[in-house]
């Protein structure tokens, strides 16, 4: 039976769950001119999240619900960042949202309902729980894409993201079901110790590949990616941002919570099939971004290499491979709000910049804009000194140690190639001449101005010392 | 005095016939309504044989769900739409043999499933409700609750993501309609609406000359 112990174990999601609905009718007797308070109290409310989920932090791994939920250091560090990433979300969203009449309080709740899907994904600890975790997560998210019901762009990047999520949660279920059949639990814990047991190898590994398939869609990796360029380009950029920051986390998350806490023994199959994932991504991600002309879609290949990078890292199948992939997350998930961030403060009413011919001259307009543009370019590259440099380094010294040299040779070649497309964004900035008869300037709002500074600065800040975080990482899979 | 185990056999041939007449109903019918009606009562028959099986939360299941939203919803897409009776009926003789075929195959499988059934009782085990004296509804409940709460909690919170996110897409604020406000009018008063004047009565004046006599001298 569960008792009040357990409740206090998910204190943080509880206490989510009951804020978003308060939420939710207090934005249905809310006068649109009050609609701004809501967006305060929303972050305010992830804020106190992210206090309950530190303050909460058990000595040792604690479960809850008959293992259905496990709270340990992993799911701490994911879902801080998830929040954290979320208020970033908040505050660059507002601006965009009022210029386009979407200033709805549906966005604030249905974000905080994909993040508590988040939080569970991440905490889950058994296979119902990671479904249901990844569905919450997936159902907010398409209709958060869908937002925009008038334009045309934004329903068929909702319909191709809805009927592709449907196919991926299908395969994921169906090979659930195998290794459901397999080893006769779903509990993985239990799943951990009977998976070397079974009398089916066959009919695990079989099911083990097509949850395999499951993770790749949600993670966006080749060759599973083609929902990611319609769905970043096609849905507002402010939604843009948010499926392009905290879902990564959960990916990481259920990766880890599925292949290294389910079926860790049978790491020498996964291995291999991730690091075919992980080649393609990058393959495909690099290449494909050089030919791009608008922003949100080159943004979007240049995630599906990040996803490659992070799965260079979880082929290592061994406690450094999953904190590099973790600290690649977590540098990429605040890295890439970043990115979006600084689209959406140069966004307004009739004006997306979505194009990269939009950025033309931006250092002549707008020299700070484009100083932080140049240095989240430089960070998603992964130039030194900057945070996504370690992020890189660290993957692929963790693929060197477990025997994967040509992966992280074929990752390298790859990090030089998508150079080309990160830099020639910064010389469209600062050496060609700005088109006449355009404008482009930086949001006026403070909160966002101030925040976005905060937030690329402490791409560079972190790029010295990323030391804490990586040991904080480094601690969580330690026994 | 009536024999229980003759009781049960008679109510199961009782609910059969009734199922299986039912059944040809939905496929005979000339009107669609009807055979919507007849899959109704197959499926309220078919609830009552599961009732006997003492598999209670199935039959449950079929008449909330099935007989109760879904046969309603086609009840009313069936009433809806205006299809032509003989256009339905064209193909009947020439897909008749595809039917009867598909028909066959779905007996050979239940068939099949019932002895795969019988010879395997002894690896399927005995059923785990039976054996704790419980129901077969009460077994599924005390799971649903205790061992897998958080799960259906969880369920529950994706159900609610559906009906903010079906209305955030759906719900058109649009200006310039005008609205009936009940309580307004209901707590209106006939002093609003009706105002007595008084005034003198109109006393209609003397008859006058007719103009055009005066004018003319």
């Amino acid at each position: 039976m569960p008792t009040f112990n357990d409740i206090l174990i998910l204190l943080p999601e509880f206490y989510l769950v009951a804020a978003a609905c308060l939420l939710l009718l207090l934005d249905a007797f809310m006068k649109p001119e009050q609609r701004p308070l809501l967006h305060w109290l929303s972050i305010a409310v992830l804020l106190v999240g992210i206090y309950l989920v530190v303050v909460g932090q058990p000595s040792q791994t604690v479960t809850a619900f008959n293992g259905m939920f496990i709270r340990d250091g992993v799911s701490e560090i994911l879902k801080v960042f998830a929040l954290l990433s979320t208020v970033l979300v908040f505050f660059y969203a507002k601006p965009y949202l009022q210029d386009r009449k979407l200033f709805v309080g549906e966005f604030y709740t249905l974000t905080i309902f994909a993040v508590i899907g988040i939080m569970l994904l991440v905490s889950a600890g058994n296979l119902i729980m990671v479904y249901l975790g990844l569905e919450l997560l997936t159902l907010s998210s398409y209709a958060l894409v869908a937002l925009n019901r008038d334009s045309r762009l934004s329903s068929e990047a909702a319909i191709k993201y809805f009927v592709l999520g449907a196919l991926a949660s299908g395969m994921l279920l169906y090979g659930m079901s195998m290794v459901y059949g397999a080893t006769g639990t779903l509990d993985l814990a239990r799943l951990h110790m009977a998976a070397t047991q079974t009398g089916m190898p066959h009919l695990l590994v079989f099911g083990l590949i097509f949850m395999i398939v499951g993770i790749g869609f949600k993670l966006g990796a080749a060759p599973f990616h083609m929902w990611i360029p319609d769905v970043y380009q096609g849905s507002p950029t402010a939604v843009t941002i948010f499926i392009g920051s905290a879902p990564k986390l959960a990916a990481f998350g259920m990766a880890y919570r599925l292949l290294a806490s389910g079926l860790g023994d049978l790491s020498q199959h996964w291995q291999i099939m991730l690091a075919c994932l992980a080649v393609l991504s990058l393959a495909i991600g690099n290449l494909v971004a050089i030919v791009q002309s608008n922003l949100k879609r080159l943004l979007a290949y240049s995630t599906i290499s990040h996803m490659g990078y992070l799965l260079v890292g979880l082929v290592n199948a061994g406690p450094e491979g999953y904190a590099s992939s973790l600290f690649y997350a977590i540098s990429y998930a605040i890295t890439s709000a970043a990115a979006f961030g600084v689209i959406l403060a140069l966004a307004r009413a009739g004006f997306e910049c979505e194009e990269i011919d939009d950025l033309k001259g931006l250092n002549q307009r707008s020299p700070w804009a484009a100083f932080l543009m140049m240095l989240v370019m430089f960070s998603l590259a992964g130039v030194p000194p900057l945070f996504g440099f370690f992020g890189k380094l660290l993957v692929f010294q963790a693929a060197i140690h477990a025997g994967f040299l040509w992966l992280a040779i074929v990752g390298a070649v790859f990090a030089i190639i998508g150079l080309y497309y990160y830099l020639r964004v910064v010389k469209v900035m600062y050496f060609d001449k700005p088109v006449e008869g355009t404008e482009v300037y930086l949001q006026k709002d403070v909160s966002v101005r101030l925040v976005l500074s905060l937030n690329v600065l402490a791409l560079l800040v972190l790029g010295f010392v990323w030391g804490p975080l990586f040991g904080w990482c480094q601690s969580v899979f330690i026994g | 005095m009536i024999d229980t185990n003759m009781f049960q056999l008679v109510c199961f041939y009782a609910f059969a016939a009734v199922t299986v007449v039912a059944a040809l109903g939905v496929i005979t019918l000339r009107n669609s309504v009807h055979a919507v009606l007849s899959l109704v009562l197959t499926f309220f028959s078919t609830a009552c044989i599961w009732l006997l099986a003492e598999a209670e939360f199935l039959a449950i299941a079929l008449i909330v769900v099935y007989v109760g939203a879904v046969m309603v919803l086609f009840l009313f897409v069936v009433m809806m739409l205006d299809i032509k009776q003989e256009q339905v009926r064209e193909g009947f003789i020439k897909y008749l043999p595809v039917g009867i075929i598909v028909a066959l195959i779905m007996l050979g499988e239940m068939l099949a499933l019932i002895g795969v059934r019988a010879m395997h009782q002894a690896v399927m085990g005995a059923d785990p409700a039976a054996a704790a004296g419980m129901s077969n509804t009460a077994w599924l409940g005390t799971a649903l609750y205790t061992q897998f709460l958080l799960p259906f909690e969880v369920a529950a919170l994706i159900l609610t993501v559906g009906v903010v996110a079906a209305v955030v897409l759906t719900l058109r604020q649009r200006t310039g309609v005008r609205h009936q406000q009940a309580s307004q009018q209901v707590r209106v008063n006939a002093r609003d609406r009706v105002r007595v004047v008084k005034m003198a009565a109109e006393v209609p004046a003397a008859p006058q000359p007719a103009p055009g006599k005066e004018t003319t001298p």
